[in-house]
């Protein structure tokens, strides 16, 4: 899947585009996980160009957050569209997976 | 075939208390505001098709315990939780005198909301009736008559007056059992646990519960896609949330409605039945985590409908 790659400082913003599921889930949690490298990342995904999530990719949202927590580093996702919003409600991901409404509230709150 | 569920509560049973039977009848009193409501049949009407289920009735308390009505002369049960006790009292109902009846229970473990309903199963206490227990597990004798010694129960195991006998399966294999064919298979849960698919005259329903599946990615090559190809109705273990099942709650052997849905897609199963459901939830939780889960159905829809249903004590449903 296409993944477009901004930086803000010391955040990284990667931007899926498209689905997030079994096709690409694998593929999707490599980059993920390979960007968080040796720790201390700051990672912030940009979900605005995200149609739909099944349940292989919030596992690589759940791998995220653990990960990014063990080696002491930020993550969370933004901007999610109606669908995948309702989808994180009914999974209650939106109660492991840290959330901002867009881009710039992430930004915000961690500068 | 007819499917009758008896207990459908995971883990412990949750019976109501007053508080939450006032509670429903101040929501269902408020509702009925402004209502003419004059005579049995209008009250009737009103219950039966304004009134929420959550207000109106409950998911119920037991735990599991589900009937597989396959129209033959014995009788063919899933787990012995605290719901058999209630299936018990139907059948000496229906058959007077209660002997000479024929069970055949498969069991899906022998965790304790799984059996604690045996000891009060009134039938096992009659002469002349005969119980057959099917089960993948080696200790299934043994978890029998350990829950029915003391201190634990009054009534030893080997003093029931039913001959009860043990029939150990293998997964993977076909049995062909009242008339009914069986299929086990194995589960990721503590100590294993086994589901059931059960086929007659082409029709066939699975019984999957304390089953976590642990996968990164679902697809066709699954082993449970295939075990619930094309069944009419899958019972699924959907205690958790797909967040919980991952994260606080992995390896605790239970799985989630969004995993259920997503399976039984890929199945092109016809019916999918919420099941196990968590002792914490009210009413309310449970048929909130049913609408949700009707509305991800729709949103993940790929050509195949798959019809939600949220198992309660007492449903039957016709296959």
């Amino acid at each position: 899947m296409q993944i477009e790659e901004t930086r803000r400082g010391a955040i990284l913003v990667l931007t899926p585009v498209g689905r997030i599921d079994n096709e690409t889930g694998p593929a999707f949690q490599t980059r993920l996980l390979a960007e968080m490298g040796g720790g201390g990342a700051t990672i912030l995904l940009d979900l605005s160009k995200v149609q739909y999530i099944s349940s292989a990719g919030l596992h690589v949202l759940i791998a995220a957050t653990k990960q990014s927590k063990a080696l002491n580093g930020r993550f969370a996702v933004a901007a999610l569209q109606p669908i995948v919003k309702e989808i994180f409600t009914i999974s209650r991901l939106s109660h492991v997976v840290p959330i901002f409404d867009d881009v710039t509230a992430a930004m915000a709150a961690w500068s | 075939m007819l499917v009758r569920f008896w207990g459908t509560r995971g883990s412990l049973p949750a019976p109501i208390n007053h508080k939450t039977v006032r509670a429903k009848l101040r929501e269902a009193l408020l509702l009925a505001r402004g209502r003419s409501l004059d005579t049995p049949e209008t009250v009737d009407a009103f219950i039966d098709r304004e009134l929420p289920f959550s207000v109106a009735g409950t998911f119920g308390g037991n735990s599991s315990c589900v009937q597989i009505d396959a129209g033959t002369n014995e009788f063919v049960v899933c787990d012995l939780g605290s719901g058999v006790r209630d299936f018990g009292h139907y059948v000496l109902a229906k058959h007077k005198p209660p002997q000479g009846l024929r069970f055949n229970f498969f069991m899906s473990h022998f965790h304790w909301d799984h059996i604690m309903g045996f000891p009060f199963f009134a039938p096992a206490y009659v002469p002349g009736n005969v119980i057959r227990i099917h089960g993948c597990h080696s200790i299934m004798h043994e978890a029998m008559v350990r829950q029915q010694s003391a201190p634990c129960f009054p009534v030893d195991f080997e003093r029931l007056g039913a001959t009860i006998e043990f029939v150990p399966l293998e997964p993977g294999r076909v049995y062909e059992v009242a008339g009914v064919s069986v299929r086990p298979m194995k589960q990721f849960h503590s100590g294993d646990s086994y589901g059931y698919r059960f086929t007659k005259d082409g029709k066939s329903i699975v019984y999957s519960t304390d089953s976590e599946h642990k996968f990164e990615t679902v697809n066709d090559s699954y082993p449970f896609v295939e075990f619930f190809r094309n069944a009419d109705l899958v019972i699924f273990d959907a205690m958790y949330s797909l967040a919980e099942a991952i994260s606080v709650k992995e390896d605790w052997g239970h799985s989630s409605n969004i995993v259920a849905v997503e399976l039984t897609q890929l199945a092109r199963a016809k019916r999918l039945a919420l099941f196990h459901h968590e002792p914490a939830f009210d009413d309310k939780m449970i048929e909130t985590v049913f609408a949700e889960t009707v509305r991800f159905e729709e949103i993940s829809r790929d050509g195949h409908r798959v019809e939600v249903i949220s198992a309660y004590d007492g449903l039957e449903i016709v296959i």
